[in-house]
């Protein structure tokens, strides 16, 4: 013992010795000169310093533990420890010592602990005079050399022996404590082995014996279930999988079956969103399309198809005809869900698909014409097929009233707060930007600011917030978090975002004061968005089990992500510092698909796959509903991640002002080829949830088996009435 | 709350607070903006053809990738010689029934901001070429192709404007490449994009974020090893190419040529500084004049030359800033009209 201790300090002394040595070596030649040989030198010596203290680290925890372990077997008494050890002897054990108790079998251990010892010393010590060698080597040599590859090169290869040398060091030590600590239990294991054999204890035999057969005790396996076969005579037992095989992909939880929903309002929601998923699937071909050209922008020669005029087509087709009437078809879900009433009527909803419809086909056609509204982005719809869009929302907002008004409820469902303020809102936006009496000059421009963000804070945004109060609770089957931070977050969304329109101007000749304006509520948008997500992240707990068995609620926690994460982004991309790198560049793009893709869009996916089910009857493959969802993130983030970078890079390449434009073109080229790979498989997973919602129309799977041999039934009984 | 129980106050609420805010943060400072400013009075109101050529504009959406905004940070001095104000932007009225005002100042800067484009690019010749392929004189453009708005024809008119269209830019098609009147509507749109100086007396509003200027900045008007080569890709290039060869019929080359060659640098100044259009006979469109138009400084233009003077197998005497500050202050008052 006295011996180990000794060890120990002459170790850490060397070590530390060592360590400070080099240290001040390093001191002294970050003195002379800086450049890459001392940086090299100073690193290679900081890794040395490192290693010692770690050895020196671990010699000094080891030698504690070896001393505990002596200590403690001074104190305690044999027969105390070896009682400890009989508790712990296993079954196998026990009954092998039974057997061969009546042996006396003679073991003897002998080690030498000098060798390892030994060999320690050796090894410290020649690291000593290496260290020393190698340090004596350097300070000899003048500052001027370090400069030099080959000195460089020498120096480093110098070093390698060293460091071999204390890694060597750091192997040795620990064998030989490991080697101590296996002499100290041989030393234990001998004299317990004694203290068994020795006395023939009958006391100890039948503790063993007594030990042996509590050991061995099991359970019958059914002290709970009984002997009888099972029944489930209550139905519990549901979902039965009665062909497992090896899951290629984990099951999840099939749909619960609810009440049904009256098949006209069923029809009219599978046909918004029908063609939601049909203006979908287009839309973002024709963005795919987009992202294709900015790679090969000689793909075609067709005035229709040009790169100017297809950019509001993609942009307008995937708001207007895909978020937007998907939005529409869960709302003419939900509303009338909350309320427990009947929609008002179900004639304006169809009316309302009928319209915002035509818009978007017309519309499309008359941009791909060359018919635009003058540029303004996301209103690039003339007024009069704007008008279509806006008399969709207007039948809308009377429909939602009326059935609103004739709930059964005594509150308003949060849910309906937002969808309703949501409609209201987008008809004054439309109204707002279409209203001829203040766009002239600068003040097209103010316009533009703020509807071009009101559109997607004040339409898209509440209208799916409202939609995720719903149908989030209801997947995970328990109430949301905080009624209150729902309604907190609704007040002050419409406080802050009604008034960052113009942080899409900054540095522009917009009047300061309104820049600045749209800076602070860009900040103030914390609010609503911590309050937003942190409610909906609280409604998960004691639920998040759920998740992996489920294949709705993973489409609305990458929204909830996306929701914290691409709102605080568009915060942080209005203060004017960052408007200076990001402004203008493709990280703008990036942005609005993080907003519009991984939150409206996945919210909007995640309500559709928990409704249609309910609508029809059938659920969708989980194979591709898993394609669908992992497509769409990977493809999401392979599209926005590089974009990011490259526009920052390209930002900073504008700011520094030193190379010529056309450089930051040909700079972006590679993250223009990863956007359009992330693009394709966004479209890939479009093409997955197309096919799944075809599935959930038109699916057949076992219930439709059953419900078919029932109809069977009828018919036959039927038939055999009337012949009768 | 009984208050938010009753749908038609809760609605009712949340739309006055919402249209409260609406007026306060764009209608009211929109039609104040739109009321309180005018075109400036040195101002030219666009042509008739320019205002034509600003509907194609609209109609291919070139905003989505060229903004029209110099905005007043430092950063933005490219693109103009002052940070743009609202009354620049105070000509713009609602284009017809059908369709809102077009202001333009775009979001995106995919391409050039164009706010000075008819001053910084004012040749017709080779916004024609660009617009029918604009890879034809920017190898690495991305920009569509508008060939839509050109014509082939074998038998060509006089009042025809024909284009400068290498053979294999034609892809099998024959004849000469006419402009369209679009096509020459648009260039004049593009042509009359320029900054109007503001009248005398009132003072540029600054651009912000200066960075200080290194002495090695290329930025730097004073730094004497200025990287001509850098300039040359800025100022020159897309007409007379990386290669220095030109644009056969459009374009002279600058390799071999007689003016690049010369030991006495004056012509070479005078064309850098005046425009040149000696050479319209042979075909090539007429220069503009990029020194002036885009305030280059005596440094500038000699890096410029420098490396004129000895690119592409180019060897000739190279001049220095002195020598050419002397030239530019000569050839300033040979071109003022007597």
């Amino acid at each position: 013992m006295e011996n180990l201790t000794r060890l120990k300090k002459l170790s850490l002394t060397i070590i530390l010795g060592t360590g400070f040595k080099a240290s001040l070596y390093a001191q002294t030649v970050a003195n002379t000169k800086s450049n890459i040989g001392t940086w090299l030198i100073l690193c290679l010596l900081t890794a040395i310093v490192l290693l010692t203290l770690i050895v020196a680290y671990r010699l000094s925890i080891k030698t504690n533990e070896v001393r505990k372990t002596a200590r403690k077997a001074e104190n305690d008494t044999e027969n105390n420890r070896f009682k400890k050890y009989l508790n712990t002897l296993d079954s196998k054990q026990i009954e092998t010592f039974l057997k061969i108790k009546n042996n006396k079998p003679k073991n003897v251990f002998s080690y030498k602990s000098i060798k390892s010892i030994c060999i320690l010393f050796l090894i410290t010590f020649l690291s000593t005079i290496n260290n020393n060698l190698v340090f004596a080597q350097p300070t000899t040599t003048p500052a001027s050399l370090l400069s030099e590859w080959g000195i460089i090169i020498t120096i480093v290869l110098i070093f390698i022996p060293v460091f071999a040398g204390i890694i060597f060091m750091l192997v040795k030590i620990t064998s030989f404590f490991k080697k101590y600590q296996k002499l100290q239990d041989t030393h234990e294991a001998k004299q317990f082995a004694e203290y068994l054999n020795n006395p023939l204890d009958a006391e100890v035999e039948t503790t063993l014996l007594k030990r042996k057969k509590a050991l061995d005790y099991t359970l019958t396996h059914n002290e709970l279930a009984g002997n009888l076969t099972a029944d489930d005579d209550k139905g519990l037992l549901q979902q039965v999988n009665t062909h497992a095989s090896l899951p290629f992909v984990s099951l999840k939880k099939k749909a619960l079956g609810r009440y049904a929903v009256e098949p006209d309002l069923a029809k009219l929601i599978l046909w918004f969103i029908g063609t939601a998923t049909f203006w979908l699937v287009l839309g973002t071909s024709v963005g795919e399309y987009l992202g294709i050209k900015f790679v090969a922008p000689d793909v075609d020669h067709v005035s229709w198809l040009s790169f100017g005029r297809l950019r509001p087509v993609h942009t307008n087709m995937v708001f207007w005809g895909w978020a937007s009437l998907g939005m529409l078809g869960l709302g003419h879900y939900v509303v009338p869900k909350v309320g427990n009433t009947p929609l008002a009527s179900l004639k304006m909803g169809w009316y309302t698909l009928y319209f915002v419809n035509a818009s978007v086909i017309f519309g499309t056609i008359s941009l791909m014409a060359g018919i635009n509204n003058g540029g303004g982005e996301y209103r690039e719809y003339i007024w009069p097929i704007a008008l279509l869009l806006a008399i969709g929302l207007v039948l809308t907002l009377i429909n939602f009233i009326k059935t609103i008004a004739n709930r059964t409820t005594k509150e308003i469902y949060i849910s309906n707060w937002y969808i309703v303020a949501a409609t209201i809102f987008a008809i004054v936006i439309t109204l707002v930007a279409y209203l001829p009496f203040w766009q002239n000059g600068l003040g097209e421009t103010i316009v533009q600011g703020y509807y071009m963000h009101q559109g997607v804070g004040m339409w898209f945004m509440m209208f799916t917030l409202g939609i995720v109060y719903y149908f989030l609770p209801q997947q995970l089957n328990k109430p949301i978090y905080s009624y209150s931070l729902g309604i907190l977050a609704f007040w002050a969304q419409i406080i802050f975002y009604t008034l960052i329109g113009t942080h899409h101007f900054v540095f522009s000749a917009i009047p300061w004061w309104l820049q600045t304006i749209a800076i602070v509520g860009s900040t103030g948008m914390l609010i609503p968005v911590a309050a937003g997500s942190t409610n909906f992240i609280l409604t998960f707990k004691g639920a998040w089990y759920k998740v992996p068995s489920s294949y709705t609620l993973p489409f609305f926690l990458v929204g909830i992500i996306f929701y914290f994460t691409g709102s605080l982004q568009g915060t942080a991309e209005a203060f004017k510092s960052t408007n200076l790198i990001w402004h203008f560049t493709d990280f703008t793009v990036a942005h609005s698909h993080i907003a519009m893709y991984g939150i409206i869009c996945f919210f909007i996916w995640a309500g559709i796959y928990a409704v249609v089910p309910r609508l029809t009857g059938k659920e969708a493959p989980q194979v591709t509903v898993g394609a669908h969802f992992w497509l769409a993130l990977i493809g999401l983030l392979f599209y926005s991640v590089p974009l990011m970078y490259g526009s920052t890079l390209k930002g900073l390449m504008w700011v520094e002002g030193e190379k010529p434009f056309i450089e930051s073109v040909v700079f972006m080229a590679p993250y223009w080829l990863w956007r359009a790979i992330g693009g394709s498989l966004m479209w890939l997973s479009h093409l997955f949830f197309a096919y799944n919602f075809y599935k959930m129309l038109s699916g057949s799977n076992v219930n439709n088996v059953n419900e078919m041999a029932i109809q069977n039934l009828n018919k036959f009984y039927a038939s055999a009435d009337t012949t009768l | 709350m009984e208050f938010f129980n009753n749908h038609k106050t809760l609605f009712l609420t949340a739309f006055l607070l919402f249209l409260v805010l609406t007026i306060f943060v764009c209608i009211q400072p929109a039609i104040k903006n739109q009321n309180n400013n005018a075109p400036l009075p040195n101002a030219i109101a666009l042509s008739d053809d320019a205002v034509k050529g600003k509907a194609i504009f609209i109609k291919e959406g070139c905003v989505a990738c060229h903004t029209q905004q110099v905005r007043n940070v430092d950063m933005d001095k490219v693109w103009g010689s002052r940070p743009s104000i609202a009354a620049d932007y105070a000509a713009n009225l609602r284009t017809d029934i059908w369709r809102n005002t077009a202001t333009l100042m775009g979001t995106e800067r995919t391409g050039p901001d164009l706010t000075n484009i008819g001053l910084r690019q004012p040749s017709q010749a080779w916004h024609l070429t660009h617009l029918f392929n604009p890879r034809i004189v920017v190898k690495e453009s991305i920009m569509p192709s508008y060939k839509w708005l050109f014509n082939a024809k074998e038998l060509v008119l006089k009042t025809d404007v024909i284009v400068n269209v290498p053979e294999e830019y034609l892809a099998g098609e024959t004849g000469k490449v006419i402009a369209t009147d679009d096509a020459l509507y648009l260039v004049a749109y593009l042509q009359s994009l320029q900054q109007t100086k503001l009248p005398d007396g009132t003072p540029e509003p600054d651009f912000l974020y200066k960075k200080p200027l290194t002495t090695n900045s290329n930025q730097n008007p004073s730094n004497p090893n200025l990287d001509g080569a850098a300039l040359y890709v800025t100022h020159c290039q897309a007409c007379h190419q990386a290669d220095g060869e030109g644009l056969k019929g459009a374009f002279p080359p600058l390799k071999g040529s007689k003016i690049v060659l010369d030991n006495n640098p004056e012509l070479m100044v005078d064309i850098i500084m005046n425009g040149y259009a000696g050479r319209v006979k042979e075909g090539y469109a007429v220069m503009a004049a990029v020194g002036t138009n885009n305030n280059l400084t005596a440094n500038q233009v000699a890096a410029i030359m420098n490396h004129e003077k000895t690119s592409w197998g180019n060897n000739s005497l190279k001049v220095t800033p002195t020598q050419v500050q002397k030239l530019m202050d000569f050839v300033k008052i040979k071109s003022k009209p007597q």
